[in-house]
């Protein structure tokens, strides 16, 4: 039995548990309606001591940035402050808006996300389907062990690895393609940017993502799929038949969840692979703002804010919209 | 009941355990070629002889890497920020994960949704470094440590496992004992937090170890610079810099501009082993933190 099955049966049993405490009728409620506010309050104080350093640290370094989004309204001053600067209305949304770099940069966003999302997330569940039916238990160990292990290296080296073995001059993976075409292909260019991109994630998270997958088929019934095969169902009717459908609930949250993420991911890297040969196709939303803020001459710390927010706003709307989605098809919500 | 596998089946399992051998391989091979190739000689990367083992097997790039200042500095820095940040984001976390917990915490939902705000309004990069500008945090070590210090989604992970794993039957026959909130925290509920302390530690110290963005963003100042960034650099430059690898007369430098290749991937190879050895001894706790977070 792999460690994920291990800890499912774990998790589960914990839900069971969790569950029964909920149906069973409690005196609690009852015993607490009938104490005033004020008493409760004064009962938990010390819950709310612990809850000081955390709600603490979310003011000072979650909520007061989340205060700073007003400088897209502002003309930002360093020595006024973020309240202290004077209003500039809508002056550096309407900028952007109507930048000739807005439907690049918008385009290049969804492009990469879309893609990155559409390629990777049927990859991991056909994973897990095929890790499923492999009956030594030695080989499926191996297999798991080595294809989590790029999940923990850094998007640094990830980067540089690509940018190693595959650079034009001295990349090995260059030489069967100069061997066979007889020029090699810039994996950082424009044309190839993208694939180099989703594809580098791939190595990197398939084996993760396959785990939640393993997990909930780890949950399926050994008789149903006995009682298949005595029916004379081969491997992958079984498999279409039987797993599938009972990795569909848990497959259905994860997508909305992910289309709901859809601008919000990989920030760091597209930084990090970004040339001045491939801004054409590699300059998204948050690259645009970080480079407008840091990259500038002089910095425009408004108009990088404006162009932050119109990212924000669209994340929180397809936020919500997945999860209004989750909450109507799968039963499951994030909140 | 032994049922026989039909002809289909077999060719199934056999073209499956083929599959899964390819993906493996390709997985696998870019995680040795970087080894090896940190093991060869100069000549032989930029002759392009090395496929997969060693060739021409040396460890000269290690003894440079060893031999200069800014990547030892790196490598200390990012332990200390990777124990200093697992530590601040553990403790962050397992309060808030406890105190959110508790069904009878007055505003409970308010205070969940507090910590929840933040991840669907996120105040994006320019505002956050505005805010540790004005803090006086640039350019200091807390600038690294602080503004990502806890995740909500471990807190989140926290919440679940309290309410899982100390159920208020536990907490209503401490009470009974006359147990305060402290009390039953700190000798009860803590000690049963083991693992996921242990869930929060990893998560944390892996963002620290793997983290060079803060870095890269607050600090201008080399001593401050973690491993990450200091590959990053050493990545960006396409020449070699002899400052960055202990100067020296021009024979030298030359013989060391052949050494530059060698030493990204030795660099690579030191940025990417701390976690892949720590991995096979602790990757059971992060299925446990993937499968805890998927139940919500």
């Amino acid at each position: 039995m792999s460690a994920p099955q291990q800890v499912t049966r774990r998790v589960l049993t914990g839900v069971e548990r969790t569950t029964a405490e909920a149906l069973e009728p409690s005196g609690a409620p009852e015993r607490r309606r009938s104490t005033s506010l004020g008493t409760r309050l004064r009962r938990s104080w010390q819950l709310y001591v612990l809850l000081i350093p955390p709600v603490v640290y979310c003011v000072l370094f979650l909520y007061w940035p989340m205060y700073g989004l007003q400088l897209a309204f502002k003309d930002f001053n360093l020595t006024k402050g973020i309240t202290g600067s004077p209003w500039a209305g809508f002056k550096y949304v309407e900028q952007f808006v109507s930048s000739y770099l807005f439907w690049p940069v918008l385009w290049n966003t969804i492009v990469l996300n879309l893609y990155a999302l559409v390629a990777l997330f049927p990859l991991p569940i056909i994973l897990a389907l095929l890790l499923n039916q492999v009956r030594s238990s030695k080989f499926r160990k191996t297999v798991q062990m080595i294809t989590y292990a790029p999940y923990f290296i850094s998007v640094v080296v990830l980067v540089g690895i690509v940018l190693m073995l595959f650079s034009p001059n001295t990349g090995i993976v260059n030489v069967p393609i100069r061997e066979l075409t007889g020029q090699p292909i810039d994996f950082l260019g424009p044309d190839m940017f993208r694939h180099t991109y989703v594809w580098s994630g791939a190595w990197q998270t398939l084996g993760y993502s396959a785990i939640i997958y393993l997990a909930a088929l780890a949950g399926v019934d050994p008789e149903l799929h006995e009682a298949a095969r005595v029916d004379g169902a081969g491997v992958l009717r079984r498999m279409w038949h039987i797993d599938l459908p009972s990795i569909l609930p848990v497959t259905i949250t994860l997508l909305i969840l992910n289309m709901g993420q859809i601008l919000t991911t990989g920030f760091e890297k597209v930084l990090l692979m970004q040339t001045p040969l491939n801004t054409s196709v590699s300059q998204v939303i948050d690259t645009y703002s970080f480079q407008v803020a840091f990259n500038s001459q002089i910095p425009q710390y408004s108009y990088a804010t404006a162009i932050g927010l119109f990212k924000s706003v669209i994340s929180l709307v397809l936020i919500l919209l997945a999860n209004w989605l989750a909450r109507r098809v799968a039963k499951q919500s994030l909140f | 009941m032994k049922i026989r596998d039909t002809a289909g089946d077999r060719t199934f399992h056999v073209v499956n355990v083929a599959i899964l051998s390819v993906f493996t391989i390709l997985v696998l091979y870019p995680l040795i070629f970087v080894v090896s190739a940190s093991f060869s000689s100069a000549e032989a990367i930029a002759n392009q002889e090395v496929y997969l083992w060693p060739v021409g097997f040396n460890a000269e790039a290690y003894s440079t890497v060893l031999a200069s200042p800014n990547l030892i500095t790196g490598f200390v820095n990012s332990v200390f920020y990777t124990v200093v940040g697992a530590i601040i984001g553990t403790v962050l976390t397992v309060l808030a994960g406890y105190a959110i917990s508790r069904d009878d915490l007055p505003f409970r939902k308010s205070l969940t949704f507090f910590f929840l705000i933040p991840t669907l309004v996120s105040a994006g990069i320019v505002p956050t470094y505005i805010v540790v500008r004005q803090m006086g945090l640039l350019d200091t070590r807390w600038a690294i440590l602080l503004p990502g210090a806890m995740s909500v989604f471990n807190v989140i992970i926290t919440r679940t496992f309290y309410k899982m794993n100390v159920p208020n039957e536990m907490l209503e026959a401490a009470r009974v004992d006359g147990a305060s909130d402290f009390n039953f925290f700190f000798r009860v509920a803590l000690p049963l937090s083991k693992p996921i302390i242990a869930v929060n530690l990893l998560f944390y110290g892996l963002a620290q170890w793997n983290g060079w963005f803060s870095a890269f963003l607050y600090t201008n100042s080399p001593d401050l610079a973690p491993i990450q960034l200091v590959l990053r650099e050493l990545l960006a430059q396409s020449q070699v810099n002899p400052a960055m690898i202990g100067g020296g007369d021009v024979s030298e430098i030359i013989k060391r501009r052949e050494l530059f290749d060698k030493l990204k991937y030795a660099m690579i190879v030191i940025a990417m082993i701390p976690p892949l050895i720590a991995y096979p001894f602790v990757q059971k706790h992060f299925v446990k933190g993937a499968l805890i977070g998927s139940l919500k």
